[in-house]
């Protein structure tokens, strides 16, 4: 039973924010140590070569220089990956892209390091390169890695495609591609690594999934996780994109700390960070769909190709996602969806917040209007036709068994920005106006938490303290979603205390077992839900000393402000801390750990089909802009964004998420774009490489939906990164609403709206 | 390299120091001061997670060497925080949930200021372009510049200076 539900609901103060509004919060490269070295990296000169010789020696000779480290000094495995071990954190044989490192250097000042990377000379034989995934999969192409260039082919089949077409009145073909953009975290990738008198090696820095690093760094530095100590310093934003990189710095810092015998801290510039850090994936996305005169939808037939550059990283997981997600929020009785990762010399792509979502929303949504328009329907009349329902089928096949809401989004949204008479008046009012209006929508559902792409369980430690004091420790971390608040607002609720009295440990792979990564939006609900599991296991304890002391039964009894009470009279009651004493006194340990198991769901990779998520949620954004027509600027006006979270535990960081996913897809639709040439970045820092301002993002309206879940802690969901797939095509659809211009390339940036095609940079710019 | 003799006033406190030519603002607070609040996000001054105010003016510490601030005040976040307690920006940026990873916060924190300190009354398009140098890839802007908002129209309680 929920003791204390009247904090859960509410927006206690961050926990987390007083060290952030002092500027006392520690990150990691404030983390300075006595005797440090500083490291910096020989980055590849080729995209594709092999790797002749690396000459060292007068790096090494450099005064003030302390190791130079190449492949040949990697103590373990040359490489670590998700499933693919193909990420080499030094380059042995051959470089597959600019990022590559063929050596690192460990000096007493950055600017010797510097100096010595400059005095490293690398040998190459130039190998031919590939920079787009279609030529990659090219019969005569050459190959990246030995095992071909296709790093992954996930398909979904249901019903009879053919059949599908032939049921159909019209069938409709489009073709759309999203670019390759940048995390752009403020704060570039850092860490310091140093040995412990007992051997173990400890890694702080700016890491994500520490447990994901530390399984790389045991592997690469050829020591056993149990000495290998990850640990998170403040984390100045990551959005899925501290992982593999994180990795890959805290292996080459470590392979260093290790020849040195001392603290090495290396740390990326963002043009280091722009070239070496892995992207979101490019895609090409071809679709065909059958659809009746009536507007309902016979089948869908899907082929995508995503660009997953040098390296596989998270490549045959984000397809999957895409895989099971393509047809939208459809009912879609046939459907065929193929999706290629592959191999290219780009830079490699992995997690960025959405996850194969914000791209194939972009296609889905941008070709509904498109379809609408094809049958003289409104947009949102067709979408009304054949969105999802209670109990409808998707197209894996899964029956959707809880509250489907993307018609209550669609309402919400629609009401709430006056879409029906701003569709209507827009139009007329801007044949005789300079600054076109226009309004266009998106919708989307998602799988929560990892699916049915791996196992899916994680575990909390609750312990009370003699004085009253609580911890929570987790292996989840914060990165500015709330995560600490949230978890403590679980324990304070299930304790019965005030929030004030919970301390969060720090996250450190020493501190608590493997609880997977900090990814896929899964925290509240699977995080939450074992943080719920201790604090109610060590809440049960107190129960028992105080049932003996009352001579009531457990059962009976209730944890609410600060007391344990009879849930049916209050007036029977002992304080939180006599409780405890009374625990202790009895020698009950008041120290529980919770660990919670998704729900059982099912994949099958060859049939293409199955119940791929625990459960789903629902969601519909609106956008309205003003399109200047001689410049190409859009101005993103004002923005309409319905999420169902399940239940909102702090609604202030549901809202923050919200805003934030819209932001950072107003500059996925609108600014971003990491341009590659052959291989080479263009876009070195953030002069080139356009993120929202506050004068770039208008006026958003948060709007929280709740439909209880019974697999979420108080019903809750998620949130994170649903909020950041839906506002680039309903400004895409805005765009055209406003001018005519169907754009089926991301981003929707000023040439693309004036010369209907995109400007490439071809000179190199010096690093 | 020559040093130089460098007499500066950091968050009222005079110091001198003998500095090298080319030592950047931002190092000098970061590195000899261990000032560690202002943070550094791409040294070209696109970011604006090293903004100092610099002579009642918001600047960003990376485009600037320490050289040229010869007998100048700089007000660093260590500087806005009272002794116990937090200043009505850091507490409305706490209370309005403005803050998420933290990393653009002192840097927005002191743009909102220096745009106080010389215009009390802003519009929100006024909030707006004074932290159009500060980056935040987190929040999305909205509750920042509600939290802007909020001390310039007297909701926060004032606890001393801005």
């Amino acid at each position: 039973m929920n003791q204390n539900p009247e904090i859960i609901g509410t927006s206690p103060k961050r926990v987390d924010v007083r060290e952030k509004v002092t500027g006392a919060a520690r990150y990691g490269s404030d983390l300075k140590m006595e005797g440090m070295l500083y490291a910096k990296v020989k980055h590849a000169e080729y995209p594709h070569a092999k790797i002749l010789s690396v000459k060292t020696g007068r790096a090494k000779k450099l005064k003030g220089v302390a190791a130079v480290a190449t492949a040949a000094d990697v103590p373990g495995n040359p490489a670590f990956g998700a499933i693919i071990i193909d990420n080499q954190p030094i380059a042995g044989d051959k470089v597959r892209y600019l990022g590559d490192a063929v050596a690192v250097v460990a000096a007493e000042t950055e600017a010797i390091a510097e100096k010595a990377v400059s005095l490293i000379k690398v040998k190459y034989k130039e190998l031919p390169g590939l920079f787009d995934p279609r030529d990659a999969l090219k019969p005569d192409a050459p190959l990246i890695h030995e095992d071909g260039n296709l790093i992954v082919h996930h398909k979904t089949r249901r019903g009879d495609i053919e059949a599908g077409f032939a049921a159909a009145d019209r069938v409709i073909e489009r073709s759309y591609s999203v670019q390759r953009v940048d995390h752009a975290y403020i704060e570039p990738e850092v860490v310091v690594a140093y040995f412990e008198p007992d051997g173990t090696l400890v890694v702080k820095g700016s890491h994500q999934s520490i447990f994901n690093i530390r399984s790389a760094v045991s592997g690469v530095m050829g020591l056993p996780l149990s000495k290998v100590r990850i640990v998170q310093a403040s984390l100045g934003g990551s959005f899925g994109g501290k992982d593999d990189v994180m990795s890959v710095l805290s292996c080459r810092a470590g392979i260093l700390a290790q020849q040195t015998g001392r603290p090495v801290m290396l740390s990326n510039s963002r043009e280091d960070s722009l070239i070496e850090s892995y992207k979101r994936h490019p895609y090409f996305m071809d679709y065909k769909v059958g659809v009746k005169n009536d507007g309902t939808i016979t089948a869908m037939e899907i082929k995508m190709v995503a660009d997953g550059g040098a390296y596989a990283s998270m490549t045959q997981f984000v397809t999957w996602r895409s895989v099971v997600h393509a047809t939208g929020p459809y009912r879609v009785p046939h459907v065929k969806t193929d999706v290629y990762g592959v191999y290219t010399n780009n830079t490699y792509t992995g997690a960025f917040r959405g996850f194969g979502s914000p791209q194939i929303t972009f296609a889905y949504e941008s070709l509904m209007d498109e379809i609408a328009e094809e049958l003289g329907m409104e947009p949102l009349e067709f979408r009304r036709i054949n969105i999802l329902h209670d109990n409808d089928i998707t197209a894996t096949g899964q029956i959707l068994d809880h509250t489907v809401s993307v018609g209550q989004a669609l309402d919400v949204t629609t009401s709430a920005s006056g879409w029906e008479e701003k569709r209507a008046r827009f139009p007329k009012e801007n044949s005789g106006r300079i600054m076109k209006r226009g309004i266009g929508l998106a919708c989307s559902y998602r799988g929560v938490a990892l699916g049915a792409e791996g196992v899916d369980a994680t575990g909390a430690t609750v312990r009370i303290h003699s004085d009253g004091s609580v911890d929570v420790a987790t292996g989840l971390v914060e990165m500015g979603q709330g995560l600490k608040t949230i978890f403590s607002q679980i324990v304070a609720a299930e304790l019965g205390i005030p929030i004030d009295k919970i301390q969060y440990r720090p996250t450190d792979t020493s501190l608590i077992v493997d609880g997977g990564p900090t990814v896929a939006s899964r925290s509240t609900i699977m995080g939450g839900s074992a943080v719920k599991k201790a604090a109610i296991g060590v809440r049960e304890r107190l129960f028992q000393a105080v049932s003996e002391k009352l001579d009531v039964a457990p059962e009976d009894l209730i944890a609410a402000d600060e007391k344990i009470m009879l849930k049916n009279d209050p007036s029977r009651s002992v304080a939180f801390l006599e409780a405890i004493a009374l625990a202790l006194e009895t020698g009950l340990n008041l120290s529980c750990f919770g660990w919670h198991l998704s729900p059982p769901i099912w994949w099958d990779e060859e049939a293409g089909k199955g119940d791929a998520y625990f459960t789903y949620v629902y969601a519909c954004q609106i956008a309205e802009v003003e399109v200047d027509p001689e410049t190409g600027k859009v101005n993103v006006v004002e923005v309409w964004a319905a999420h169902d979270v399940g239940k909102a535990i702090n609604p202030d960081t549901v809202r923050g998420q919200i805003y934030g996913g819209v932001a950072t897809a107003i500059g996925y639709g609108l600014l971003e774009d990491v341009e590659m040439v052959d291989g080479v970045t263009k876009t070195m820092n953030m002069d080139e490489y356009l993120i929202p301002t506050a004068m770039d993002v208008g006026k958003i309206n948060a709007i929280i939906l709740e439909n209880y879940d019974k697999y979420g802690p108080y019903g809750a969901k998620s949130i994170a990164e649903p909020t950041a797939e839906l506002c680039a095509p309903a400004i895409a659809n805005a765009v055209y609403h406003a001018t005519g211009k169907r754009i089926r390339d991301l981003p929707l940036n000023l040439e693309r709206i004036v010369l209907g095609h995109k400007l490439i940079k071809k000179k190199r710019r010096v690093r | 390299m020559k040093k130089l003799k460098l007499n500066i006033t950091v968050n009222g406190q005079k110091h001198t120091l003998k500095i090298d030519p080319n030592l950047r603002l931002l190092d000098l607070l970061r590195e000899n001061l261990h000032l560690t609040g202002t943070k550094e996000g791409c040294g070209i001054g696109e970011c604006g997670a090293c903004t100092v105010i610099l002579d009642g003016r918001a600047v960003n510490s990376c485009l600037i060497l320490a050289g040229q601030c010869e007998g100048r005040e700089i007000t660093t976040i260590e500087g806005v925080t009272p002794e116990d307690g937090l200043s009505p920006l850091q507490q409305s940026f706490l209370d309005n949930g403005a803050v998420q990873c933290g990393f653009c916060t002192p840097g927005m924190i002191l743009s909102a200021r220096a745009l106080l300190d010389h215009n009390p009354t802003p519009t929100e398009a006024e909030i707006r372009e004074a932290i159009s140098g500060n980056l935040c890839r987190c929040t999305g802007y909205t509750q920042i510049v509600e939290a802007i908002q909020a001390v310039a129209d007297g909701r926060e309680e004032q606890q001393g200076s801005l």
